[in-house]
């Protein structure tokens, strides 16, 4: 399998710093330009190193960047919504819609058709919403909007439960891992085994033009896919990882150190998919044990105290494991 | 008021009304942190900063940097031993930064350019008068030059270069390159007396009208070991061996030559031997490889070419063409013992190379120095207890090196420019950081080191040191070729971008970047970030992500 983007081999930050002195323009991030759009902007009341209002605007700064700043966005309800938009101010430097909790997609397959009967293929819609809003109560109109094959990209920020509303438990919620609703009691704590969603495949499954997912923790490569999205037209589906402090309880400076973990250690597979077929998947680049990822975040403490619970952290790995199997995560980087 | 839509009551308002900095209990600040290579250099060089121009391709302004502190980076970058090397930190990620080997490309670049730096001083002149034209003595020349004041060097031989010239063999320092670095010196203004041997120096520093002296004879004598020998046995001492190689007049060695010791010199002795016909050149030593006090990769090319070692073993006695020698054995604490079991070696000459001392004849008259252990002993600012009197390189110090001997003459020479400035009463404040070549704190002590830790060695790629080329193992034999080439243009670039900028911002845009709540403000190329301090709230993100160590997090005042 290739790799997703194209790595500069540069000596001294190779392609993962933002930007650098020593590189060319083109291979620096959009997010290392002075004349970024700043999509989200100063005085937005996410928490202090929040993923998801960086994961945003990553995402949405490099749509502008790619569309020629032509872009609408519309937003489920969750934090991204709630921390941008306290009426009356507003974060957004971009056109943008609220919506409610399930129908972002919906929302912007209405503003796909609305630009088409205008004629505006030009303008190109962004549907965004936490990962509640995607796999729960949102993924009926999503379903949907892939099945039509409508002209829009949909991105999910993954922070693996219901965060705005106090830590509940959603269908992304990973296994063992405590929320205000799966609490840390009884003989298998935190969240109950089963298979959650992977939304990414249920995606590819539609067999859609573009399914990818990435993580905050590489930013040439979340703006590499975003850009290629917006070089399709259809439907498309980003699936980011966006780590919260508040819901992990991990420390705010850790939130891009997390994300990088979860794909080094193989939780999160980053990969991307044309057609239901992956086309490309990031290697690993120094395999770690899943342990170093859990042991950051206090969602997990009960897997270390006041017993070590070796079954539970197992389990986690083989299924990290077969992550790794499954995309072929290991291999020259 | 204005009109509104339906139900809407207020106007729409950005969120930049929202000074979110008011959440926060820490806040980052950027920092510039010492490199452990800048605090290796015995001259006290600025690498990382001189590095960071080179990664540009900007290799004159890189060299200015090197020239802040080092006067002979051609030289250096062939005879230095590199302890930049050992600290550097990225010997923890891959292999250490090749430092020397750019220094050297930086150093050859401005010769065969010809660069040149003036006198950022003129006219304030003091007169100096420095004694012996070593790299120590010629340090101090050109950075009292630098600082406008008249040199004057007595120099008691025909050539100036000291032990550059005497000792260390034309295959490891071509002299075109010597003579190079050393003119330009010269060409700043210094004037040389040759021949001019100081034998009393109190009578020189009363008659000359000098303001301040600065003593860098160095360590020239050759130590001897007592060896029963044989009439016809032929000894000779190193130095002479390398003083005599130098004036091209050979001296008879034979076929077979012993070499008795460890040290660098020894090493110089063999492998000047070889050059020089003979068929086979042994170093005998006492004790073990890991113990010799010759560096590493000296021992290594002196293998390669064909020298042999014989470790463990003592000469005890020496006859027309064969040694007897005694094995040795280390005891408990590393001391080599004797284990009265005997050998012979053939052998037409044996070649001493066991210590050189420092002659200190001259100061016989110099009331009230310390001269305990066979050195000049000075205080930390280079002054002997004799005031107006500087001392530095060979003659006072026990790390006999080149580059040691240049950085104490940068050390002097700002010390005898402080001293001059304020009428002979004072030099500088001891243990001054400006005597490194690093920016000062603004509080005016030392930054703190930016070690392993501090890095985030995730954004650094993988990038092997590229290795010098050695020369063609035949040729090296026999001439005096240099052993070593440098970089080309490509390599050196390649090799200084793999500096990892420890602890000094580099540009990577990362702390930019990676804020979630756009709190740093980018300036432009050149003049780095700022926090905005308003909306910041202490997240820590930037400083966990800064790849070098550039940002802390400090607690705000409550
Ligand atoms: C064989 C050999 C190899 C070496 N190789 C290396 C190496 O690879 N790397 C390294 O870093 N170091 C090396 N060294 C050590 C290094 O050469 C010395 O540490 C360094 O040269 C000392 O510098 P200096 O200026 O103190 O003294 P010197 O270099 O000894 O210079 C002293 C100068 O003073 C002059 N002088 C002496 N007495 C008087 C007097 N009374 N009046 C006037 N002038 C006088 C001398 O003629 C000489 O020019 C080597 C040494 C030897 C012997
Ligand atoms: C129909 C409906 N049910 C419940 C809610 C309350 N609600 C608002 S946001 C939210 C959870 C958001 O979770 P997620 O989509 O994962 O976004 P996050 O806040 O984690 O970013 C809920 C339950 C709602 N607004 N509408
Ligand atoms: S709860 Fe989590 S997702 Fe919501 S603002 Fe805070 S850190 Fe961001
Ligand atoms: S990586 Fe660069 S700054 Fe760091 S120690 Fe090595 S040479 Fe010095
Ligand atoms: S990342 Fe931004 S908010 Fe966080 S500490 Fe740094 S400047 Fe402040
Ligand atoms: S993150 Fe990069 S740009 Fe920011 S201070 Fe560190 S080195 Fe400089
Ligand atoms: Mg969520």
């Amino acid at each position: 399998m290739a790799v997703a983007y194209r790595q500069v081999k540069f000596y001294q930050t190779g392609s993962f710093a933002v930007g650098g002195r020593l590189l060319d323009t083109p291979e620096r991030t959009v997010q290392s330009g002075m004349t970024r759009t700043n999509a989200l902007t100063l005085g937005h009341r996410a928490c202090q190193g929040c993923g998801e209002a960086l994961g945003a605007r990553y995402v949405l700064d490099a749509a502008m960047h790619a569309t020629g700043n032509k872009v609408i966005a519309a937003n489920a309800t969750g934090c991204l919504e709630v921390f941008t938009t306290p009426y009356p101010e507003t974060s957004w430097q971009v056109p943008w819609l609220h919506s409610v909790f399930g129908n972002a997609a919906a929302v912007g397959s209405g503003i796909a058709a609305a630009l088409r009967a205008k004629g505006r293929t030009d303008i190109r819609v962004v549907a965004q919403a936490g990962d509640g809003g995607t796999v729960d109560i949102g993924i009926g109109c999503l379903s949907g909007m892939f099945e039509r094959n409508d002209d829009v990209l949909f991105v999910c920020y993954d922070n693996e439960a219901y965060m705005n509303t106090g830590v509940q438990r959603s269908g992304s919620t990973p296994p063992a891992a405590r929320t205000a609703t799966t609490e840390a009691v009884g003989d298998e704590p935190g969240n109950p085994w089963g298979q959650g969603k992977d939304m990414p495949r249920i995606a590819m499954a539609h067999e859609i033009p573009y399914v990818a997912t990435a993580t905050v923790a590489e930013l040439h490569d979340l703006e590499y896919k975003v850009e290629k999205a917006m070089e399709y037209r259809g439907a498309r589906y980003i699936h980011i990882l966006v780590p919260c402090p508040l819901g992990w309880g991990s420390e705010p400076a850790d939130t891009i150190r997390l994300a990088r973990l979860a794909k080094e250690t193989g939780i999160f597979p980053v990969f991307e998919a044309e057609k239901g077929e992956v086309i490309a998947a990031s290697k690993i680049r120094s395999k770690v044990p899943v342990e170093d990822y859990l042991s950051l975040q206090r969602r997990y403490a009960h897997l270390f105290k006041p017993a070590r619970r070796d079954d539970v952290i197992g389990a986690i790995q083989d299924s990290a494991d077969r992550n790794i199997r499954r995309f072929g995560l290991l291999g020259e980087v | 008021m204005m009109e509104r839509p339906f139900a809407i009551t207020l106007e729409v308002g950005s969120s930049r009304a929202n000074k979110t900095g008011s959440w926060r209990t820490q806040r980052p600040v950027y920092v510039d942190r010492l490199p452990p290579c800048n605090d290796a250099c015995p001259a006290g060089e600025n690498i990382q900063g001189w590095l960071y121009r080179a990664e540009e391709g900007d290799y004159e302004g890189a060299w200015r940097v090197l020239m802040e502190d080092n006067p002979m980076p051609a030289v250096m970058g062939r005879v230095c031993y590199h302890n930049c090397e050992t600290a550097c930190n990225r010997a923890n990620l891959d292999e250490a930064v090749g430092i020397n080997a750019v220094e050297r490309f930086l150093g050859d670049r401005a010769l065969t350019s010809g660069w040149r730096v003036g006198v950022d001083r003129p006219g304030r002149a003091g007169r100096v008068l420095v004694i012996g034209a070593g790299p120590s003595g010629l340090s101090a020349a050109y950075h009292l030059r630098r600082r406008g004041h008249a040199v004057t060097i007595y120099e008691a031989s025909t050539a100036s270069g000291g032990m550059m010239r005497f000792g260390i063999p034309a295959y490891r320092l071509p002299r075109n390159v010597l003579d190079g670095e050393i003119q330009r010196i010269v060409d700043m203004g210094v004037e040389i007396e040759f021949g001019h041997k100081v034998r009393d120096l109190m009578i020189e520093m009363e008659g000359g009208g000098y303001d301040a002296v600065y003593l860098a004879t160095g360590a020239e004598i050759a130590r001897n070991a007592y060896i029963p020998a044989g009439d016809s046995a032929r000894i000779l001492d190193a130095l002479s061996l390398l003083r005599s190689a130098e004036g091209m007049t050979y001296p008879q060695l034979g076929r077979s030559v012993v070499v008795y010791g460890g040290g660098n010199t020894a090493m110089d002795a063999a492998r000047t031997a070889k050059r020089l016909g003979a068929s086979e050149a042994i170093v005998v030593y006492r004790r073990t490889r890991d113990r010799m006090p010759a560096h590493d990769l000296e021992v290594e090319e002196a293998l390669e070419e064909g020298i042999k070692m014989r470790w463990l073993s003592t000469i005890k006695k020496a006859d027309a063409e064969k040694l007897l020698l005694e094995k040795m054995e280390l005891d408990a604490t590393g001391f080599p013992q004797p284990t009265g079991e005997f050998e012979e070696l053939e052998a037409d000459c044996v070649v001493l190379a066991v210590g050189e001392e420092a002659d200190l004849s001259l100061l016989q008259n110099v009331p009230g120095l310390d001269m305990s252990g066979g050195i000049v002993h000075v205080d930390s600012t280079m002054m002997t207890s004799y005031p107006g009197l500087f001392a530095g390189g060979d003659i006072s110090q026990a790390e006999r090196t080149v580059t040691a001997a240049i950085g104490n003459g940068k050390k002097a020479a700002r010390h005898i420019d402080l001293w001059l400035k304020s009428g002979g009463m004072q030099a500088g404040l001891p243990g001054d950081p400006s005597d490194k070549g690093y920016h000062q704190a603004p509080s005016g002590e030392r930054h703190r080191i930016a070690g392993w830790g501090d890095l985030n060695t995730w954004y650094y790629s993988d990038a092997p040191a590229t290795v010098r080329l050695k020369l063609d193992m035949v040729r090296r034999q026999s001439t005096f070729d240099e052993v070593v080439l440098g970089l080309d243009e490509n390599n050196a670039l390649f090799e200084a971008r793999r500096c990892l900028s420890c602890g000094n911002c580099f540009e990577c845009d990362n702390c930019y970047g990676v804020c979630p709540d756009n709190a740093v403000v980018k300036l432009g190329p050149g003049m780095r970030y700022e926090f905005d301090y308003d909306y910041c709230k202490g997240c820590g993100i930037c400083a966990s992500e800064c790849p070098c160590g550039a940002i802390e997090m400090v607690l705000e005042e409550t």
